[in-house]
């Protein structure tokens, strides 16, 4: 039995190994507070949106619509949706209550507790099928269809009756049979089970037997104080039912293991759920993404917020627009506190978002799935000599290229700036120029005035080149507009600042 | 009892049975050439086969030596020697089998451990048979042995052997019975038509037991003694089934010594050349040679090239060092080997390399090297001086010249002499003088003689002397080479570089990023 959920074809892992740039995502696009924003305060739930977030980059086109569309479902049941978490939950903690006894892992007491512990669950799942049963025509996506008809062709009532029939019968009233084998040096070996006659026979079939002929058998009694004899004999049947035992613990282990899958990728929607609500609260925008085979480049979005900030400013935040169909290399420059950095990380953000299934915080969004998102962001905490800070970005510039490849995605923010501009230029200039040949997709926000406009006047057709501006009114500091690079500068800008402000009051 | 066709087959190790000698006692040299730690290194893990005399007795002999080297070259063979190490083992395993037979303490179990053994027998006759019969033999030893192998195979004891072990194994593996457990008892009947539960429940369940990882089932401590409650269940199992336990008892008594003498012996006596090829593989994966020497009694000439001293070379393995072998030549009246040159050079190591390759030679075995070209010794002598001797120097300077006579009685032109630093205790015009005159008896006997000393003019004899001396890096003149050779004695800015060593520079990433 397999939840599938958040794949069609297999479970989720909450263990995966993450990306080895999980670190550096995480810190980059401040995705911890996304995470808090859809876990509301549960752990367990921030666990499963950041493992499903951070390796949902591996996801392909038609699973992303997979999930989409089993949040959908979500959204429109929300009640039913949270009854089947909780009953989830429930399962779970079933174990916990039946206690191991005092002879701890021998077959007899795995086998003992086995028959408790699955006699619950099995109503537990019975619980679970009848929600699955009478629901069902609520649900349409593919992911809830399927679990659903799992549920109702895996737990019909007869089977449910017969495995009722052999917890009973596994307590073995009328004594144990084994057969066996003459192994090494004689010793008993394929100890196997056998179902006892009587076990399922009619009276008359046990007078008929009782006057029957019967075969020769030898019988032998314990002396009530040969306790070695008594643990010999206890260690026979051991061997007798401990493949019997092996599979009721299996199976418990089964059904609670499919409880917990349950409950984790339901866990990622929920979640989903958590974020949805509150950004509907805040009057912010939400879509579902449209998702593009990789290998057709581009991003187009309108009215794009970082969520992050969406869920902690307190005015409404302003969304950014690009119509970059086609495009693979994107280039930011302008003024600092412009909003380069916010909407270098939205980008990174919905993108790792699509590609986990999820909506967006845009009006519209389409995307192709990107193979890999790396981001390389000047680190505050870096700073140090320059030629050592030069070193360290270009050491993690050397990781990435040990795992980029084409059709990925890589935001760059103020990347190599840590030496004079010519020779960060130079740099800037050589590695872009490999990575779009090797088709890699490109967003820089950068001050390297000669990088940026030697790119320019290239007048290439899949660039776009972004400016970030303030206004002089001050209104919509946020918003980018398109429009060839300019030369600015840190000091320059600041210098600027202040002049401007000291010329506003005199 | 054997058929009259079986080829008279003798041994593995002797072409003939007089070159068969015995002794049970290291010979005298063994400690100065260290060949003591390298035959223990040898026969470790082997002790229960008594192989040690073997490496105590050499060859004296050209044919008795190539009769072994033969089969060291049948040996390169690896599927042959696989085959021959299975033989062993299994014969190994047959003896613990007897072992058990004995020493258990329920008949029926004893009995039964008996009869296992025997199978193992029957079947490593018949493997180690039908193996041989697949390659292609040139030793004389291993091609004796097929043919004893092939007669005995046919043996009707062998037969009559088989075909009972192999009735009284299908009789019992054939046997069912059942326990009921209820209670304080059980009963034991024999197997009807009972279904398998266990089947049953798992299939019950097998939709709840996809991709378990855990495994509950209980691990059994597998004792092959039996406790009373098992022995009580055997012995009714052998009341339901009279006739198989009783030709079991008929089958023990009639065939108590049923390992042939032959096969037992050529067990031990093949363990030999397991032994010593699986001691000096673990040389070869090092990248250390080994080879066939030619031995001769009347060389004209003696040579080695690439010779190491095989015990240092397992020291220092243990500890990662690595092997420095040497080379040597005597051609026409050369005789003498004197080796000077500085302390700890690796002097006392190519005197003994040199004894270790003519000893190991003897024995019929490679030698470590690349090629050699030795002496046929008749005796081996060595002196070297010892530690615990030094107590006064008169009394060791008389035991040291008292050895040396000894040396010199027993010696002959076809004896080897090493002699490692003696004299030492006396004065350099004593040690001189001495030397020269034990020096000119060597050379008048015409005996082999490699000679280790601080008195350089030693090497200057004559013409039957040849120096050599343990070299230094001429570079570094502190630096031991153990090496004994014959002698008297561009335009980036500092940004772009950084780049280029991350190889983040245009043309590299081209290389670099995977497509």
């Amino acid at each position: 039995m397999k939840a599938f959920l958040m794949h069609a074809d297999r479970d989720f892992d909450l263990e995966q190994k993450p990306p080895w740039n999980e670190q550096a995502l995480l810190q980059d696009l401040e995705l911890p507070s996304l995470f808090s924003a859809m876990a509301q305060g549960d752990e367990f739930l921030f666990e499963v949106a950041k493992s499903a977030i951070v390796s949902g980059i591996d996801l392909n086109v038609s699973a992303v619509r997979y999930r989409q569309d089993i949040l959908k479902d979500c959204l429109r049941n929300p009640l039913i949706v949270r009854s089947l978490y909780d009953l989830s939950i429930r399962a779970i903690e079933t174990p916990k209550k039946i206690s191991w006894g005092i002879w701890g892992m021998f077959p007899e007491s795995i086998l003992t507790r086995s028959i408790d512990v699955l006699g619950l669950l099995v109503t537990l799942l019975k619980e679970l099928r009848n929600i699955a049963t009478e629901r069902a025509d609520r649900f349409k996506s593919e992911g809830f269809r399927t679990l659903f008809t799992m549920l109702r062709r895996e737990l019909s009532d007869e089977y449910i009756v017969s495995v009722s029939a052999h917890l009973k019968q596994l307590r073995f009233r009328g004594g144990v049979l084994i057969s066996a084998g003459l192994g090494k040096a004689n010793k008993g070996v394929d100890y196997v089970l056998r179902r006892t006659c009587e076990s399922n026979q009619n009276w008359i079939d046990r007078i008929k037997r009782f006057f029957a002929e019967r075969p020769p058998t030898y019988s032998y009694h314990l002396h009530p104080r040969d306790d070695a004899g008594a643990k010999a004999l206890s260690e026979l049947k051991d061997r007798g039912i401990h493949l019997a035992a092996n599979a009721l613990a299996q199976a418990t282990d089964h059904v609670l293991g499919f409880f917990r899958m349950l409950r984790t990728e339901l866990g990622f929607y929920i979640g989903c759920m958590n974020l949805h609500e509150r950004l509907t609260k805040r009057g912010e925008p939400t879509c579902f993404p449209v998702p593009v085979e990789p290998a057709k480049h581009g991003i187009s979005f309108k009215g794009l917020c970082d969520v992050c900030l969406a869920m902690n400013s307190k005015g409404g935040v302003i969304g950014n627009d690009l119509n970059g169909d086609h495009k693979e290399l994107v280039i930011i420059t302008g003024a600092n506190q412009g909003g380069k950095s916010t909407f270098l990380r939205s980008v990174g953000l919905a993108q790792l978002m699509m590609q986990s299934g999820m909506f967006v915080a845009a009006n519209s969004f389409s995307a192709n799935v990107c193979d890999g998102l790396f981001t390389h962001f000047t680190r505050a905490e870096d700073v140090t000599m320059k030629s050592g800070k030069l070193d360290e970005e270009l050491s993690r510039m050397n990781e990435i290229v040990d795992h980029i490849r084409p059709n990925s995605l890589i935001l760059f923010n103020e990347s190599f700036a840590a030496t004079n501009e010519r020779e960060g230029s130079e740099i800037a200039r050589q590695i872009i120029s490999a990575l779009l040949e090797k088709r890699v997709q490109v967003f820089f926000v950068t001050h390297l005035f000669t990088f940026a406009i030697g790119l320019y006047r290239k007048r290439m057709e899949r660039a776009v080149f972004l400016r970030a501006e303030r206004r002089d009114d001050g209104s919509r500091p946020f918003k980018l507009i398109e429009g060839e690079p300019l030369e600015t500068s840190y000091g320059e800008d600041l210098y600027r600042e202040l002049f401007l402000d000291k010329a506003v009051q005199e | 009892m054997l058929t009259n066709n079986t080829a008279p087959f003798q041994s593995i190790l002797f072409a003939r049975s007089e070159d068969r000698r015995t002794t049970t006692t290291e010979p005298p040299f063994f400690r100065d050439l260290n060949l003591d730690q390298i035959v223990n290194a040898i026969t470790a893990g082997r002790g229960h086969y008594d192989i040690k005399p073997f490496f105590y007795a050499s060859l004296h002999d050209a044919d008795a030596i190539e009769y072994r080297q033969q089969i060291f070259k049948d040996l390169e063979d690896s599927a042959l020697l696989c085959s021959l190490r299975a033989f062993s083992k299994s014969m190994v395993e047959m003896r613990e089998h007897l072992g058990w037979a004995n020493r258990f303490h329920y008949r029926l179990q004893r009995q039964r451990w008996f009869l296992d053994a025997a199978a193992i027998y029957c079947d490593l006759i018949i493997n180690l048979t039908n193996q041989l019969s697949r390659f292609t033999l040139e030793s004389k030893g291993l091609l004796s042995v097929r043919e004893y192998l092939s007669g005995y195979i046919e043996s009707d004891h062998f037969l009559h052997l088989l075909q009972q072990t192999h009735k009284l194994n299908g009789d019992l593996a054939a046997i069912q019975y059942c326990i009921r457990i209820k209670g304080g008892g059980f009963s034991v009947r024999k197997l009807a038509s009972e279904r398998n539960y266990s089947a049953e429940i798992e299939a019950t369940f097998s939709k709840f037991q996809q991709g378990s990882v855990k495994d509950y089932r209980a691990q059994f401590t597998e004792s092959a003694q039996m406790n009373h409650i098992e022995a009580k269940v055997l012995e009714f199992v052998a009341r339901l089934h009279p006739e198989i336990f009783s030709s079991l008892n008929q089958y023990c008594v009639e065939n108590t010594d049923f390992v042939e003498g032959t096969i037992a012996e050529f067990d031990r006596e093949i363990q030999f050349y397991l032994a010593y090829l699986d001691h000096i593989q673990k040389f070869r994966c090092r990248g250390l040679e080994f080879c066939y020497p030619t031995v001769s009694d009347r060389p004209s000439e003696l040579h080695g090239a690439e010779v190491f001293d095989l015990a240092l070379a397992d020291k220092l393995f243990r500890a990662d060092g690595s092997v420095v072998p040497n080379d040597f030549r005597l051609e026409g009246a050369e005789r003498v080997i004197v080796v000077s040159g500085p302390n700890q050079g690796g002097k006392t190591t190519f005197a003994r390399a040199f004894g270790q390759a003519h000893y190991l030679a003897s024995l019929g075995l490679l030698v470590p090297g690349k090629e050699a070209r030795l002496l046929l010794f008749d005796r081996l002598f060595t002196h070297f001086e010892r530690e615990e001797q030094s107590k006064n120097f008169r009394g060791k300077l008389q035991d040291d010249l008292l050895r040396v006579r000894e040396i010199l009685i027993g010696a002959t032109s076809n004896s080897l002499l090493i002699i490692n630093e003696i004299f030492t205790s006396t004065t350099l015009r004593d040690a001189l003088f001495l030397g020269a005159h034990i020096m000119k008896k060597i050379v008048d006997r015409g005996s082999l003689c490699v000679w280790v000393t601080f008195v350089d003019e030693l090497a200057l004899f004559g013409e039957q002397v040849v120096s050599v001396v343990a070299t230094v890096d001429p570079n570094n003149p502190s630096l031991r080479t153990f090496k004994i050779v014959r002698s008297r004695a561009d335009g980036l800015s500092y940004a772009m570089s950084i780049a280029e060593k991350y190889g983040l520079t245009y043309r590299r990433l081209q290389e670099r990023i995977r497509q």
